[in-house]
């Protein structure tokens, strides 16, 4: 049984802690000139003289890559070191409910920061003719991409009282979670005489495959499910890790 | 209104608390003591839900801790040890959240923050952020968090530790004052907290519950009335209890 209130008081307080250091604006000024910086210059947005976002989505992935974790390492971590962990698991709320807040708070934020990358659309719409439709499913699929990246932060975060530690976890998860949807990687592996199927299996659990799907401007219900299903598996890890290991 | 049974936690092979079994009635205070490490603080965390028994119940208000957590936790009030606070935030905007889980909302929830601040001599803090907070701020702002909601029930992991002798007597007024209409239990190594405050005394050394009574028939089991004796003779093995 979950109470939304509580799951509310609890996102209002981890949402608003973001901005009660420099810490949110750096993060977002960071977010905002490495996509910046990777789509005009890494991804050469001018010149291929094309009006689409196809550069920006291409590159988002790896942005999340290095900023998520930073984000979330501190969800359980820090309540761990200073100990208030205790005060909060002995208030009359559920794990759950504490473990749902914090992660609907840091996806919340990634959400803002996806939203300032605006005037990268406003760029494109003033050069050219993109197809808006596209670019909706492009930051749907960006957005679900960061909730399963910020699920596996914060099952991250609860590995361990150490924020160092869950940053690494969280990047050397979410890095592989990218990477086996790679051509590079599924071509690597075609060439080791891996059966097909195998590796379509393979790719097909990839963060990167559903959302190169997404960022063509296709919506299937099944990359959606897909990205529910990865937040809802790691929010239980998190649980069980939490449950188990809270007094440590 | 308050019962623990056989309560009992191991850590893999290690046995931190042994089939401890105690009730106390309202308007009690009971002392909780032991030396460092006897498994007080593992007993309160176990009363308080933080984590679950390996086996034996503890019933708060008549809801079991681990069946029916949420319910229990409601009559409960905490302190935990060292006071932990969310340092980022303000004293006030702590204690709204903390009145907000406890589901309170608009005015009352203002009378709710507003009695505990004034109750934990807290007027002169209010707006500042707790990271800047002495250690005894810090302590008073925990308390007021665990008072916020009336507890039936109060539970303080060594409420006076590292206070100076001032702020001592000020947190030891404050338990005062709330002890006719609640349980409260403080755990503590400190021996003269036991005398000023306390109406029942439970020792419990390495785990196990070795005395259960008022600290008067407790210092009379000394010849010369000296609780640091009694206390000693409880809890120290005896090959090292010999000078």
């Amino acid at each position: 049984m979950t109470n939304t209130r509580n799951i509310s008081t609890i996102f209002k307080r981890e949402f608003k802690s973001y901005f009660d250091s420099p810490v949110a604006y750096v993060f977002l000024v960071a977010f905002l000139v490495l996509t910046g910086v990777m789509t005009f210059i890494l991804q050469s947005y001018y010149e291929r003289r094309q009006a689409n976002l196809t550069p920006f989505f291409q590159m988002i992935p790896w942005v999340y890559l290095l900023l998520i974790p930073a984000s979330t390492m501190g969800l359980w971590a820090e309540e761990r070191r200073t100990g208030t962990i205790e005060l909060l698991l002995t208030l009359p709320v559920t794990l759950m409910e504490a473990l749902i807040g914090k992660f609907l708070a840091a996806w919340a934020f990634i959400g803002i920061a996806i939203g300032l990358t605006f005037p990268i659309v406003i760029t494109t719409a003033w050069l050219g003719d993109p197809d808006m439709g596209a670019v909706f499913c492009g930051y749907l699929g960006s957005f679900l991409l960061a909730g399963a990246c910020v699920a596996i932060g914060i099952f991250s975060s609860a590995l361990s009282r150490s924020q160092v530690i869950g940053f690494v976890i969280a990047l050397s998860i979410s890095l592989f979670m990218l990477i086996i949807g790679i051509d590079q990687v599924i071509g690597a592996l075609a060439q080791w005489r891996v059966p097909s199927r195998i590796v379509n299996g393979i790719a097909s659990l990839s963060l990167m495959q559903h959302f190169d799907a997404m960022r063509r401007g296709v919506i299937d219900f099944y990359d959606i499910g897909y990205y529910i299903g990865i937040m809802v598996f790691m929010l239980s890890a998190a649980h069980f890790v939490t449950e188990s290991r809270k007094a440590s | 209104m308050l019962t623990v049974s056989n309560l009992t936690k191991n850590f893999g092979s290690i046995q931190a608390v042994k089939d401890v079994s105690f009730t106390v009635e309202k308007g009690e205070v009971l002392g909780f003591l032991g030396p460092n490490g006897a498994g007080k603080s593992t007993s309160m965390r176990m009363i308080t839900g933080f984590i679950p028994p390996t086996s034996g119940s503890a019933t708060i208000c008549g809801y079991d801790i681990v069946v029916e957590p949420v319910k229990a936790k409601q009559c409960i009030g905490y302190l935990p040890e060292n006071a932990p606070l969310y340092n980022n935030m303000k004293v006030a905007e702590f204690l709204n959240f903390i009145g907000k889980i406890r589901g309170f909302k608009g005015k009352t929830l203002k009378a709710k923050v507003d009695e505990a601040i004034a109750k934990s001599r807290l007027e002169s803090v209010y707006n500042r952020s707790i990271e800047d907070l002495s250690k005894g701020y810090r302590q008073r702002t925990c308390f007021a968090q665990a008072i916020l909601h009336d507890p039936q029930v109060l539970i303080m992991d060594e409420p006076t530790d590292g206070l100076d002798p001032n702020q001592k007597f000020v947190v030891r007024q404050m338990i005062k004052e709330m002890s006719a209409d609640k349980v409260i239990i403080i755990s503590t190594h400190i021996l003269e907290e036991v005398d000023a405050v306390c109406s029942r005394v439970i020792v419990i050394a390495d785990g196990k519950l070795v005395a259960n009574s008022t600290p008067d028939k407790l210092r009379a089991t000394d010849p010369q009335g000296r609780m640091d004796i009694v206390f000693r003779n409880l809890t120290m093995p005896e090959d090292l209890n010999n000078d």
